[in-house]
């Protein structure tokens, strides 16, 4: 028996999940054994969130409720660092006041 | 042939023509789709490669960028499509941009303003391994070739092997571009600026990148006189060394003053300033490009360099636009361009621009030790309405309450009548000589002739009096005099020219040591 585990966040970044976002979530995904898959409605569906390619295709914008799931190793690890960089605004805000 | 231009790296390269500007050429098909599917790979490996060798040089923003199509590139959902087009028999070009295509007609879809943008960015992505692979059948250039045509991407400079020699020369490009910093580092020769001359493609020619030319299809004399120069180079870089760091001084013990020419403000970036007494002329040219340069733009230029050279001189020239280096939106189309307007004649006429240029200027002033001077001056009257114009805007300025300095004004000596009858401006501030186009108008030998390239020598005696008569009205009148033409770094002319009474050169910043180097060596 794998483990399993699934969330959901709010997009509240101003653009969505877009390019330089995309390339942060994508890159956390992949440090994680678990499959993890990412959708923008509870039915599907269910993308490979460790392809930066799938996960951009979602074009989610902001306000978007992401559904995120995870089974395997580190299922809920991986789950709930995912949801945390979400509702971090991917750490764009803090990347901008260091340019700025 | 010769063809003159700037150098932008020093050094001497003879070898084979390799152009640049041959059309891409075509991918060629594989026989089977394994070979088919490896030289996709092969492609977007080789594009991933060239983002992160540019990131390391990008900002922040930029850098973003560049992650994101690596990202893009890096994932095999994006391929993936692709290499089945490829395994069902379609070659790999045809199969990526059908593949990336709907991509990105899935992005021109988007009802978001911010991913419908993004499908720009699949478009680079696909062209950057379309790339890629055409790039496979080009011939890559044969060892110790200069690189000829109308410019170079820095790609094409870190994949060129340049350790059996070697050169660029371009028609356009820029001593302050990336690949003339990489050249100048890794030390091969380069020569930008020649202009679209028909030239040949093929063949054997010579670079030089001390003076600034290359010779296409050399006779044997040029080429028994490239090798002499190259080899007298090679064997003065490495004696001038230890020159560089010293103050000059000649063999009597003369003190001589040595400053920099430059283009662009970066270049100072490679200089350090306790190498020389200051910049003896700084270019504004480079400001002048496809559009004309604002204030604020202007501004930031001139404070880099006169905070870089803290209480040092900085002596900036005014716009030098016309005669060979035309400017669009400003310059106008003459016959005989070098008897046309150019330098103060163009900047006098286009008020409206120069005021903006002298803004710039005296707001600049307040942060280093700035000097300004007129170029193309022929008569007393154009430096005096040149002056009017600095004291209007002065005026102006401080009605603003703008913080402003009016520096010392000063003219280049390079049209003969000012040379023939400097006492009209006994109240100028400086004299620097412009050795390249007075000796031009003397000899009336044009300098982008190669024709009469034998007349155009500063070491005729007619320029020569002309220098010495002009370097003893300034000892005279206590006028300083300076001389900021090639000729101050050409160690051939040196003796000569200290022999005239000159004590302040000018040079380029690669001809430092070597021109330190040979006044240690006049015995005046």
């Amino acid at each position: 028996m794998s483990a399993s585990a699934e969330a959901t966040v709010l997009i509240t970044h101003a653009v969505g999940l877009h390019a330089r976002p995309s390339v942060k979530f994508t890159k956390l995904a992949k440090t994680f054994a678990a499959e993890v898959e990412v959708a923008v409605a509870a039915n599907g569906p269910w993308l490979d969130a460790k392809s930066i390619v799938k996960v951009m295709a979602a074009k989610a914008p902001k306000g978007t409720l992401l559904h995120i799931r995870a089974k395997g190793d580190g299922a809920a690890q991986a789950v709930k660092a995912l949801v945390d960089l979400v509702q971090r605004d991917f750490d764009e805000d803090a990347d901008h006041a260091r340019s700025a | 042939m010769r063809v003159d231009g700037i150098p932008a790296s020093p050094g001497y390269a003879e070898g084979p023509l390799f152009d640049l500007d041959q059309p891409p050429a075509a991918y060629q098909g594989k026989t089977n789709a394994t070979e088919e599917r490896a030289a996709l790979e092969g492609a977007i490996g080789k594009a991933v490669g060239r983002l992160a060798a540019l990131i390391e040089t990008a900002d922040g923003d930029a850098a973003g960028i560049l992650e994101f199509h690596i990202a893009m590139l890096e994932d095999d959902a994006l391929s993936g499509p692709a290499i089945a087009a490829i395994g069902s028999g379609q070659p790999a070009d045809a199969a990526w941009r059908a593949a990336l295509d709907s991509e990105i007609a899935g992005y021109e879809a988007s009802d978001q303003d911010y991913f419908r943008a993004r499908a720009a960015d699949l478009r680079d992505i696909r062209d950057q391994v379309l790339r890629a692979l055409s790039e496979d059948s080009e011939a890559a250039a044969p060892p110790g070739a200069i690189l000829c045509g109308q410019d170079i991407a820095p790609t094409r400079f870190l994949e060129t092997d340049w350790s059996t020699g070697g050169g660029i020369a371009l028609e356009r490009g820029s001593t302050a571009s990336h690949v003339a910093m990489l050249a100048r580092s890794r030390g091969v020769p380069m020569v930008v600026g020649l202009g679209a001359t028909a030239r040949p493609v093929t063949g054997d020619a010579l670079l030089d990148a001390e003076r600034g030319g290359i010779v296409f299809s050399p006779s044997p004399a040029e080429i028994e006189a490239f090798r002499q120069s190259a080899a007298a180079f090679a064997d003065r870089q490495g004696a001038a060394k230890p020159f560089l760091t010293e103050p000059a001084v000649t063999k009597a013990g003369t003190a001589v003053r040595v400053q920099v020419n430059i283009a662009y403000p970066s270049d100072v970036d490679g200089i350090d300033i306790a190498t020389c007494d200051g910049v003896g002329l700084m270019r504004t040219e480079f400001l002048f490009g496809k559009t004309l340069p604002d204030e604020e733009t202007q501004y930031r230029a001139y404070r880099k360099v006169l905070e870089w050279a803290g209480d040092k001189p900085v002596t900036i020239r005014t716009v030098d636009a016309g005669g060979d280096k035309p400017s669009p939106g400003f310059t106008v189309e003459e016959t005989n361009p070098f008897l046309g307007l150019r330098g103060i004649r163009l900047s006098l006429k286009r008020r409206d621009i120069f005021r903006v240029q002298i803004r710039a200027l005296l707001r600049a002033a307040i942060h280093g030790n700035l000097k300004v001077m007129f170029p193309m001056i022929a008569t007393s009257d154009e430096y005096s309405q040149a002056a009017a114009l600095f004291a209007e805007e002065q005026a102006a300025l401080a009605a603003q309450g703008v913080a402003r300095k009016l520096p010392p004004l000063g003219i280049m000596v390079e049209v003969p009548s000012v040379a023939l009858a400097p006492e009209a401006f006994a109240d100028v501030a400086f004299f620097s000589i412009g050795s390249n186009d007075l000796t031009q108008y003397v000899m009336a030998a044009a300098r982008d002739n190669a024709a009469v390239a034998h007349l155009n020598t500063v070491r005729h005696p007619a320029v020569l009096r002309l220098i010495a008569a002009v370097a003893a009205f300034g000892r005279d009148k206590g006028i300083p005099v300076s001389l900021c033409g090639d000729a101050g770094g050409d160690p051939a002319a040196i003796p000569a020219l200290l022999e005239a009474g000159l004590r302040d050169l000018s040079v380029a910043p690669a001809q430092l040591a070597m021109a330190k180097a040979a006044i240690a060596d006049v015995p005046v």
